[in-house]
């Protein structure tokens, strides 16, 4: 049989013809006229090397969408950074609620979508805030509704997909989490290690510094490194760039490199213009001097960006590789049960971890059984036990 | 003291005797100036005691802060990102330092309270801190009842609280309210904004109004307080204190070189803050509030109100009132009856007139 296959970073497929056919075709080739479809000049051009544009246009004419969540204690400078990210301002309407309205307020959700257009390309952005987390006394239930606002999402995402109509899905999945550690402290605090450990297995977890013109070069290094320490104490599962391929440019392989070796990424956000050195930049006036936002000496902010930015369809990749299957996985195993309350009979929760174990005992004597009885019968193909259960 | 005679004339021969007033000054006819040299003399042998406290969560430069503001290493600073565990409960940690200037001897001690806001669940995180202000009173409440007591009792009653608060550039947060709304009943607290670095000059300035709001609307009286101004000249002053109040501060233990100059100060790629510049950061007028112009308002207001404040309580708890000289036996203060919510309006005159209390 015939085999098409396309070399290593090579931009033309070069057809594998078994050698008794060589002479024949290459003969055939050189005398036939050339056919309206293939390129005269390389022949053997088939042309499906136009797909990446064709999937290009496609998207363009689609318009991505990115749906990213921001967690942080207020006061954490989330909503100028966002603006500042995405250049526009997402909160025009912003009141800040007094002291006395935050004592009894819980954690919300707000969604607000943006439909930035860039060259024609369209991106529908929906930044998730959380407004009132860890302001409480007792933090302890804070972060209930956010995972139930995460789990809701793929619920919903879950639904249309096994629905009749699927041409019209909305992606309202997050795909990033950007959470805001403080930098007056000494490292993450409680709070943060709880909230990450329990959405690291549901969302992509992107650890930023805020506020980071408060710390000092070696305060900073020191805390990066506190903190990737304490990340790595807790086993918490943040997001990953992958790495460069090898095939990929050295700028790029670079880039790649500095952008890993910077997290968490120490930011500083502001959308005020400030004069600075005979030109206008982005970034905060102080007595002592003027930081620039976009000053990659200053701080991360470039790095963010350009991590957000490279890495958007990865993000969304993981997001619907790793993170929603384990959902599905669960909920389908689940059987369509509701999420049951906390506070169910522990008896009860006994009886349900039972049954499940002798489904699972039953389930492998069956698999090993079927092994036994395949490699007796000597039939080598491992399909069936190959699928995910 | 040495009775007051009547000179004629003031002539230095008939004049009560004062060792130290030099013998060409003239304190006027009588010479009732001179006691102000004597007391001065005595408090110099005696030495001052002063007892701080600072309460605010991890990081916020609490430490740094005691070491800049008495420009010596009274407490060992926590540096950043090293590894500091995060104790489960609250502790208090007390430090006593001597330190020396010009011949003046002050008994520092400093309080600290590591793990105080740094949990997930912070309710009741101010107990611990109440607890210790309150043993301190009672500790010097029977050492006062005994029938021979100590000429100079040890004070350990905390003089000032100092409280920092995040500077989030919103406004008070919940447990900030809880705590200063009951700690300014037992002890002189001074808010202040920590590591005031992070905010523009703008965004300070909101975020102090916006905090002098929120105190108002919950009626917590910060030091200094208003009721306790005594006459016009306090007034005037400590009105200009409450203005500025929370100082925005920040902290720095380190020394560096600008304009040829040295100062304590951070250096940062984008410039040096300087800790004692006015146009930096408020540290010098919250170092000159607790020591150059305030500190022995602060020790004369914890005696005079708060512990008076504390005496009434304990002794109509115990159903006894001292009469004469004989012993009072007071029952011990259990931890949880002076810690709860108690309103009531502090007086100067509290321990002369206790009816007016109640």
């Amino acid at each position: 049989t015939q085999r098409v296959v396309s070399g290593e970073g090579a931009t033309r497929p070069c057809l594998l013809v078994p050698s008794a056919w060589r002479d024949e075709t290459s003969q055939k080739m050189s005398k036939q006229q050339p056919a309206q479809f293939i390129n005269p000049e390389t022949p053997g051009y088939v042309g499906f090397a136009n797909l990446p544009n064709q999937v290009h246009r496609k998207s363009v004419k689609k318009g991505f969408e990115f749906t990213l969540m921001v967690v942080g204690e207020s006061g954490l400078g989330k909503s100028t950074l966002i603006n500042s990210l995405f250049l526009t301002d997402l909160y025009p309407e912003r009141v800040i609620p007094g002291a006395a309205e935050k004592i009894e307020r819980t954690v919300q959700i707000e969604a607000s979508t943006v439909e930035i257009e860039e060259r024609g390309v369209k991106l529908r952005l929906t930044v998730v805030d959380t407004p009132g987390y860890g302001d409480a006394i007792n933090c302890r239930d804070c972060f209930k509704t956010i995972i139930s606002y995460i789990d809701e999402q793929f619920e919903r995402y879950l639904h249309d997909e096994s629905g009749l109509n699927r041409r019209h899905i909305v992606d309202n999945r997050v795909h990033c989490c950007f959470y805001f550690i403080s930098p007056f402290g000494h490292g993450l605090k409680p709070l943060d290690v709880a909230f990450m450990k329990a959405i690291h297995n549901k969302v992509n977890i992107v650890p930023v510094i805020a506020k980071a013109d408060t710390l000092t070069l070696k305060e900073r290094e020191r805390l990066k490194k506190r903190i990737l320490d304490e990340i790595e104490e807790h086993n918490i599962k943040i997001y990953h760039l992958p790495d460069a391929e090898s095939d990929e440019d050295e700028d790029f392989k670079e880039q790649t490199r500095l952008l890993k070796a910077s997290i968490p990424f120490s930011v500083v956000g502001s959308n005020q213009l400030i004069e600075a050195k005979g030109k206008k930049v982005r970034g905060r006036l102080y007595p002592w001097g003027v930081v620039e936002v976009e000053n990659p000496e200053h701080n991360d902010f470039l790095k963010l960006r350009t991590m957000l930015i490279t890495h958007m369809q990865d993000l969304q990749e993981v997001t619907q590789d790793l993170h929603y299957e384990n959902f599905r996985s669960e909920r389908l195993k689940r059987g369509g049960r509701k999420v049951e309350n906390e506070d169910m009979n522990k008896d009860q929760i006994l009886l349900e971890k039972e049954a499940e174990l002798r489904r699972m005992q039953e389930m492998i004597a069956r698999m090993q059984a079927q092994m036994q009885m395949q490699m007796q019968g000597g039939d080598s193909d491992g399909g069936a036990l190959g699928h995910h259960v | 003291m040495e009775p007051l005679r009547h000179s004629p004339s003031p002539c230095s021969s008939s004049r009560p005797s004062s060792p130290s007033t030099p013998p060409c000054e003239m304190p006027g006819p009588v010479g009732v100036e001179a006691v102000l040299e004597q007391l001065k003399i005595k408090a110099m042998k005696m030495g001052f005691e002063f007892n701080i406290m600072v309460v605010g969560q991890s990081g916020l430069g609490k430490s740094t802060m005691l070491n800049t503001l008495f420009k010596s290493k009274v407490w060992k600073s926590n540096l950043p990102g090293l590894k500091v565990p995060i104790p489960q409960t609250l502790q208090l940690h007390s430090v006593t330092h001597v330190i020396e200037e010009k011949g003046v001897k002050l008994k520092l001690t400093v309080i600290d309270t590591p793990g105080f806001g740094d949990q997930i669940n912070n309710d009741k995180c101010w107990d611990p801190i109440l607890g210790y202000i309150n043993e301190q009173y009672e500790r010097y409440l029977q050492e006062e009842i005994l029938i021979t007591r100590q000429r100079h009792i040890p004070d350990t009653r905390v003089h000032c609280c100092v409280y920092f608060v995040p500077p989030t550039g919103h406004c008070l947060r919940p447990l900030d309210i809880e705590f200063l709304q009951r700690l300014c009943q037992t002890v002189n607290v001074v808010p202040v904004i920590a590591r005031a670095d992070s905010l523009t000059m703008e965004e300070r300035e909101t975020f102090r109004r916006r905090i002098q709001q929120n105190l108002r609307t919950h009626c917590i009286e910060v030091y200094p307080q208003k009721c306790l101004d005594e006459d016009i000249n306090d007034k005037i002053l400590n009105s200009k204190l409450r203005e500025r109040i929370p100082f925005a501060v920040v902290g720095a233990d380190q020394q560096h070189l600008v304009n040829g100059r040295c100062v304590l100060g951070r250096k940062t790629k984008w410039g040096v803050i300087e800790v004692e510049n006015m146009a930096h950061c408020e540290f010098p007028l919250l170092r000159d509030l607790l020591i150059r112009s305030h500190l022995q308002d602060l020790k004369d207001i914890t005696h005079n109100v708060h512990y008076e404040n504390y005496r009434i309580i304990r002794l109509n708890e115990s159903h006894l009132l001292p009469r004469g000289p004989g012993w009072v036996n007071l029952a011990p203060a259990s931890p949880g009856q002076l810690t709860s919510h108690q309103p009531f309006k502090i007086c100067r005159e509290a321990h002369k007139d206790s009816e007016k209390e109640f």
